[in-house]
């Protein structure tokens, strides 16, 4: 049945009929109609945020935590730009998302009309794909669109620009139930010959390796990872993007590989003689310079959606293009069927070379009973949540700490920038986190710098509820971009000292919430209990943090995997 | 080295400008480029004449696809394949060069499209070294304005591109 409504309206429904229950989003001028329209509606809730960016990120969050599509909607101009962050963000980690902005009505684009923008050319290169809808007739075909170019293939982004005048116009609402576009037909079955090449040649490695990143947590193919590694007995590293994709409590995991990965992990990466890389990219933060990684002989197995990812930085010599949870499963019923094991003496003494490598603790590091180590805060957080939190890390060292000693067994608990890096994310993504799983314990681990750049959503927290807990390791100083001045600048500190810092605890008061300073060694066990015992409050934790501590293992900007500095005493 | 790439896209607004952006955001590079629509009006049909190594022109071909209003994509120069250019030159033609230049565009098969007392306009198509070699056979000096398409491609024989 068709019914004339106003194209806010018709897009209000269409979110409701695409099954959107939350929506992030800030109004202005060229979405009031979609406001009014919101207002009158019951289906899904629109959450105010207090900044644009802050709305992408969450709306990010909740698509990572829950793998459903993400729904921001913003105004023209400083909205979209404003937007741009979390829209790049979200690109480069490949999350499913459709962002609504507001353009000036379509006569008056192209005039320099008041809080116009070029949305499209602004947002090309950051989005999947984006849309101007220029006729109300289209607007409903537009959004079943982007709810399928988002959620399908290599999953990204989707903008969608509504002139004030198409969300104002009226028209006949149906909204389309299939779509089929002829220039878009995402590959999700992998080729069955290059499955059985790829198992035959796992088979019959003598040092193989598994390389597991975020495309299997987009994937939801925990499950058939974990079953692979298990059956094969073979080692596993998970990136940053990819941690919880197998369970870090298995001793088949060798940790997180790269620039801060484990001595193991990398060195075992650089030493397989067949690497299986699943739903991972070979990241420049992964394996360093690819001259050195390169230098070494190694079969490579790539297991990708993305065709352009397979042979970008490494050459691969068999390339899988296709959904990483249909090709795993299709892997394991070809090891069903070839019913062989791998070559069980070669595999031992892997795993030997293997463990000795792991004697030599790498991330070992000196505990203090004066000056908190931001490692400890870490590793007590684990125990406190008992490794079963939804941990969402802002960027810098916080976040390789965060990375390296917590580690998770589950899918969908880790969420960070990993591609774009973004300072800010941290507490945005615990909104959207926390929205995506109400009574959930949900932490924010985050630092004094990257707080401070979306702190104004301790409001929307307070509206709307949201009980994160933040652990703040303040150690005074921009830390990460101090490791690498100390590490490859003489440590000549530019501009890395934050001065002014407000009292953090004080000001999460002032906007409701409970704000809790640690600053002994002692207290830190205590104080994380404390806190997480307030499951209906928001708690500050303002942990002054060692300035000194650095992030190690650490391989320099432009080194081989293997060419890693231990500790500051290799500096 | 040289690559005539074939592209089947959607003919909608903004598609062109993701195309190009691609090769801007990416540093590669696009000697010529045409694009019209096809006999479907829904359909338009881009040349890109761009060189790179087999990596580069790979990672092209591929984000190419991935582009959502693109259908298809082909390396024409794979196989065997037709290649033509249309150049319009003006030509300064006083004097005893009137004889000469018309002479010479008769060698190339080219036609004279407009004439004035004192310059010719010439129309000629052929692959770009056809017309390269043209415009090294007159007398630099004459050449007045000079308008190039860049190059359109087909496979020939049965190779074929449709949606």
């Amino acid at each position: 049945m068709s019914l004339e409504m106003t194209g806010a309206e018709i897009l209000v429904r269409c979110l409701a009929d695409e099954g959107v229950e939350h929506v992030f989003g800030y109004p202005g001028g060229a979405v009031l109609y979609i406001y009014d329209a919101i207002y009158k509606q019951d289906k899904f809730q629109h959450i105010l945020v207090r900044h644009e960016q802050a709305a992408i990120h969450a709306a990010d969050a909740y698509s990572r935590s829950s793998g459903k599509i993400g729904v921001a909607i913003v105004t023209s101009g400083p909205g979209v730009t404003n937007a741009v962050t979390g829209l790049a963000t979200a690109y480069m980690d490949s999350i499913p998302m459709v962002v609504i902005s507001g353009q000036v009505p379509t006569h008056a684009i192209g005039q320099d009309a008041f809080q116009e923008c070029d949305a499209i050319g602004i947002t090309r290169p950051c989005v999947k794909h984006n849309f101007l809808v220029k006729d109300v007739r289209d607007l409903a075909l537009t959004i079943k669109k982007a709810f399928y170019i988002a959620s399908t293939g290599r999953p990204g982004p989707v903008l969608i620009d509504v002139p004030k005048d198409v969300s104002m116009l009226p028209c006949l609402y149906d909204y389309p139930k299939e779509i089929d576009m002829r220039s878009y037909k995402p590959i999700e079955k992998g080729h069955t010959g290059q499955i059985r090449k790829a198992v035959q040649m796992l088979l019959q490695a003598e040092r193989p390796m598994i390389y597991a990143g975020g495309g299997v947590i987009l994937a939801d193919a925990a499950e058939e990872l974990n079953q692979l590694v298990d059956r094969l007995g073979i080692p596993c590293t998970n990136t940053l993007m990819g941690l919880g994709g197998y369970r870090a409590s298995s001793d088949k995991y060798v940790g997180m590989p790269g620039m801060h990965g484990t001595y193991e992990a990398n060195l075992a990466m650089q030493n397989s003689d067949v690497l299986v890389a699943i739903g991972a990219r070979f990241d420049d933060r992964v394996i360093g310079n690819t001259t050195h990684f390169a230098s070494q002989q190694r079969k490579i197995i790539h297991i990708d959606i993305d065709p352009s990812s397979i042979s970008k930085r490494v050459k691969v010599d068999v390339p899988i293009v296709g959904g990483v949870k249909e090709v795993l499963q299709e892997f394991h019923a070809q090891l069903d069927a070839a019913n062989a094991k791998p070559n069980a003496a070669a595999l031992s003494a892997w795993w030997k070379q293997i463990n000795e490598w792991r004697q030599l603790e790498c991330m070992s590091y000196e505990q203090s009973d004066t000056i908190i180590k931001p490692q400890y805060v870490i590793q007590k957080l684990w125990d406190v949540t008992k490794g079963d939190a939804f941990i969402c890390s802002d960027v810098g060292q916080h976040q390789m700490w965060s990375a390296q000693y917590y580690p998770f067994d589950k899918p969908r608990r880790w969420f960070n920038s990993g591609g774009l890096g973004t300072m800010g994310v941290g507490l945005p993504f615990a909104m959207g986190v926390q929205l995506a799983n109400p009574g959930a314990t949900v932490a924010c681990v985050t630092g004094e710098g990257s707080i401070q750049m979306n702190i104004q959503e301790l409001a929307t927290c307070k509206q709307y509820n949201f009980t994160p807990k933040i652990i703040m390791l303040n150690n005074g100083v921009l830390g990460m971009v101090r490791q690498w001045q100390r590490v490859d600048y003489d440590s000549r500190y530019s501009e890395s000292y934050v001065d002014s810092l407000p009292d953090f605890h004080k000001l999460a008061e002032s906007y409701g919430h409970v704000g809790i300073k640690v600053e002994k060694p002692a207290d830190v066990e205590g104080a994380l209990k404390e806190a997480f015992a307030m499951k209906d409050r928001l708690v500050f934790m303002n942990i002054l943090t060692d300035p000194s501590e650095n992030v190690w293992p650490m391989v320099k900007p432009g080194k081989g995997l293997t060419q890693m500095l231990l500790g500051s005493e290799d500096l | 080295m040289r690559h005539i790439i074939s592209v089947l896209l959607e003919n909608e607004a903004g598609a062109l400008s993701r195309v190009v952006a691609l090769f801007a955001a990416r540093g590669y590079n696009i000697e010529t480029l045409t694009v019209a629509p096809t006999e479907d009006a829904t359909l338009s049909r881009m040349t890109i004449v761009t060189r790179g190594s087999d990596d580069v022109i790979e990672q092209i071909t591929k984000h190419l696809n991935r582009l959502i209003e693109i259908v298809k994509v082909v390396d024409l120069t794979d196989g065997s394949h037709v290649e033509r250019e249309l150049m319009l030159i003006k030509v300064r033609a006083v004097g005893k060069e009137r004889e000469e230049i018309k002479r010479t565009v008769d060698i190339f098969r080219g036609h004279i499209i407009d004439v004035t007392e004192k310059a010719y306009t010439i129309e000629l198509t052929g692959d770009k070294s056809k017309l390269d070699a043209f415009i090294d056979s007159i007398d630099r000096a004459s050449i007045l304005e000079t308008v190039r398409t860049g190059g359109s491609g087909i496979g020939r024989g049965e190779r074929i591109l449709k949606a």
